[in-house]
C-alpha cells in the first residue's frame, strides 16, 4: 500500500488535509506524523502548515524534521499547503524569518490600505474563494478548469525570484503566485482540502503524481 | 476576477443536534448536523458556522464528535463557536477538526484569551463574535456590546471593541445586531458599514436576514466581507445558491 505522510509538526489542525486525502484516495494509507522515519519512508509527503512562519521553522527543528523534510523535498512527490508552501522559500517579512530555502525568492505580507476595483477596502488577511489561473500545464491541475476558485486564509504571499517557478497566480489586487512548482515539488498558498470539488481533485491528482525527482540533494 | 464574498450558512447545535428547523426535501434526520452540512455543501455554501448552544457542560463534548464527522465529509471551512473559555477549549475543537473557533462573551472577561489563541494557533483560525446593540439617544450612531447571547450589556462600545479584538489577534469578526436578530426585516446595515470601514480585518454581517436582498445589502451597502444567515435556508425559503445566483445578478462577485 503506497504511504503519503503528512508531517505533523504540531501547529493546529491536521486532521481536515488527512481526512480529504483519505477521501480521494481510500487505497492510499495517509500517515499523520512526526516521526522523521515515517518521512523517510513515504512515497509522498505532504507538507502543510498554518499559524505564524517563524513559530512553525521554530517547531520544525524542535522536533528533529528538518532534514527529514528537506530530503523529501528533493527526491518524493511533495506537495506544500499554506505555511508549507512559504517555508520553502528563503525568507519570510513575517518576523523576519529565515525558511527552508529550497525555492529561491522572498515571502511577502499583503500591503496596508489596498482598495479593490469598485473602491472598497480589501482586507488582510486575505480571507476566501479566490480564482486561480494555470500558468503552467501541469499533472496536479488535471481535471481543474482554468479560474477555479479555491479558499484562500493568509496575510503573506510568495515572491519567487524566477519566474519559471509559478504554476498558478491569483490577484488580491494585484497578480501573486498562489502555486509554485518545480520537478517533484508543488506548493499551493489556497488550501485544498478545504476547496471542494476543486480541492479534492488536486490532492486527488497528487496521489497519483509520479514526477521525475528534482536530484537538487541538499545535502550529501 | 477578484475575492468572492461569502455566504455562510449557520447551524444551532445542542447535545449534539442540529435545532431550528431545517427542512431539507428529502432528508432523512433533520438533526444530523453531518447531512445538514453536507447538503449545505452540495447547494454551495462558501463556509458554515456550528454555535453550540448546549446549556449542560456534561453535554459539550458531543460537538467533538461532530466536528470530526464533519471534518471527514465536508471539504470547506467551518467555524465552531460556543462555550469557548480557554486556549484549551481552542486547542480541542481545532483539533477535531474545525478550521476556526468563534469567542464571545469570553473574550469580554478575558480579551488575553484572544490573544493567547491567535499567538499560539494564529488569527485565521481566530474568529470574535461580537453582539451589538444600539445606544439610545439622539447623538452619533453608537453601539454597546452585549454577552450571554445578547441579555447582559457590557458597557463597551462595539466599534472600539472591534479595534481592540483586531489589534489582539483576531482574524475576522463575526458581527452580530441584537437588534435585528430575529427580525428578518434585514441586517443594521450602518452597524455593518462602520466596522467595515473601521477595521482591517474581514466582517461578517449577522442578524435580521429575511430574504435575499438583505443579504445583497449587506454586502453592498454594509461593505461586509461575508454574510451570515440562518433561517432563511433552513426553512428551505431559499437554497444557498439561490442567494448567490441572486448576488451575482446584483453585480456582487460569487463563488457559483
Amino acid at each position: 500500500m503506497s504511504i503519503i505522510a503528512v508531517i505533523d509538526y504540531g501547529m493546529g489542525n491536521l486532521r481536515s488535509v488527512s481526512k480529504a486525502i483519505e477521501h480521494v484516495a481510500p487505497g492510499v494509507d495517509v500517515r499523520v506524523t512526526d516521526d522523521p522515519s515515517v518521512v523517510r519512508d513515504a512515497d509522498r509527503v505532504v507538507f502543510p502548515g498554518q499559524g505564524a512562519m517563524p513559530d512553525c521553522m521554530r517547531e520544525l527543528r524542535g522536533r528533529g524534521l528538518y532534514q527529514a523534510v528537506m530530503d523529501a523535498a528533493c527526491d518524493k512527490p511533495f506537495l506544500g499547503i499554506c505555511i508549507g508552501l512559504q517555508m520553502l522559500f528563503e525568507r519570510s517579512e513575517e518576523g523576519d524569518t529565515p525558511g527552508l530555502g529550497i525555492l529561491p525568492g522572498r515571502v511577502r505580507r499583503f500591503a496596508h490600505e489596498m482598495v479593490g476595483d469598485n473602491g472598497q477596502k480589501l482586507k488582510v488577511p486575505h480571507m476566501g474563494w479566490n480564482e486561480v489561473e494555470q500558468r503552467i500545464e501541469h499533472p496536479l491541475w488535471d481535471g481543474i478548469a482554468q479560474n477555479t476558485r479555491f479558499y484562500f486564509v493568509h496575510s503573506y504571499y510568495p515572491d519567487p525570484e524566477n519566474a519559471d517557478l509559478t504554476a498558478g497566480i491569483s490577484r488580491y489586487p494585484g497578480a501573486f503566485v498562489c502555486a509554485a512548482a518545480r520537478g517533484n515539488l508543488f506548493a499551493v498558498q489556497f488550501h485544498p482540502e478545504k476547496s471542494a470539488a476543486a480541492g479534492l481533485k488536486l490532492l486527488a491528482n497528487f496521489a497519483t503524481w509520479s514526477p521525475v525527482a528534482s536530484g537538487l540533494r541538499a545535502t550529501a | 476576477m477578484a475575492l468572492a464574498k461569502r455566504i455562510i450558512p449557520c447551524l444551532d447545535v445542542t447535545a449534539g443536534r442540529v435545532v431550528k428547523g431545517v427542512n431539507f426535501v428529502g432528508l432523512r434526520d433533520a438533526g444530523d448536523p453531518v447531512e445538514i452540512a453536507r447538503r449545505y455543501d452540495d447547494q454551495g455554501a462558501d463556509e458554515l458556522t456550528f454555535l453550540d448552544i448546549t446549556a449542560s457542560s456534561d453535554d459539550r463534548d458531543l460537538i467533538l464528535h461532530i466536528i470530526e464527522s464533519v471534518a471527514a465529509q465536508v471539504f470547506i471551512p467551518f467555524t465552531v463557536g460556543g462555550g469557548v473559555r480557554a486556549v484549551s477549549d481552542v486547542q480541542r475543537l481545532l483539533n477535531a477538526g474545525a478550521d476556526k473557533v468563534s469567542i464571545n462573551t469570553s473574550a469580554v472577561h478575558n480579551p488575553q484569551l484572544v490573544a493567547d489563541a491567535a499567538g499560539r494557533y494564529g488569527s485565521q483560525c481566530i474568529v470574535v463574535a461580537i453582539d451589538a446593540k444600539r445606544t439610545p439617544g439622539t447623538g452619533p450612531l453608537r453601539w454597546e456590546v452585549y454577552t450571554h447571547g445578547g441579555r447582559k450589556a457590557t458597557g463597551l462600545d462595539a466599534l472600539e471593541w472591534g479595534r481592540k479584538m483586531q489589534t489582539l489577534g483576531a482574524g475576522e469578526i463575526l458581527l452580530t445586531s441584537m437588534d435585528r436578530d430575529g427580525t428578518r426585516v434585514g441586517f443594521d446595515i450602518e452597524l455593518t458599514r462602520a466596522f467595515s470601514d473601521a477595521l482591517e480585518i474581514p466582517v461578517i454581517a449577522s442578524g435580521g436576514v429575511g430574504n435575499l436582498e438583505h443579504l445583497a445589502d449587506g454586502v453592498l451597502q454594509g461593505r461586509a466581507d461575508a454574510v451570515l444567515a440562518a433561517s432563511i435556508f433552513h426553512y428551505s425559503e431559499y437554497t444557498v445558491r439561490q442567494a448567490k445566483e441572486y448576488m451575482a445578478g446584483k453585480g456582487i462577485e460569487v463563488r457559483l
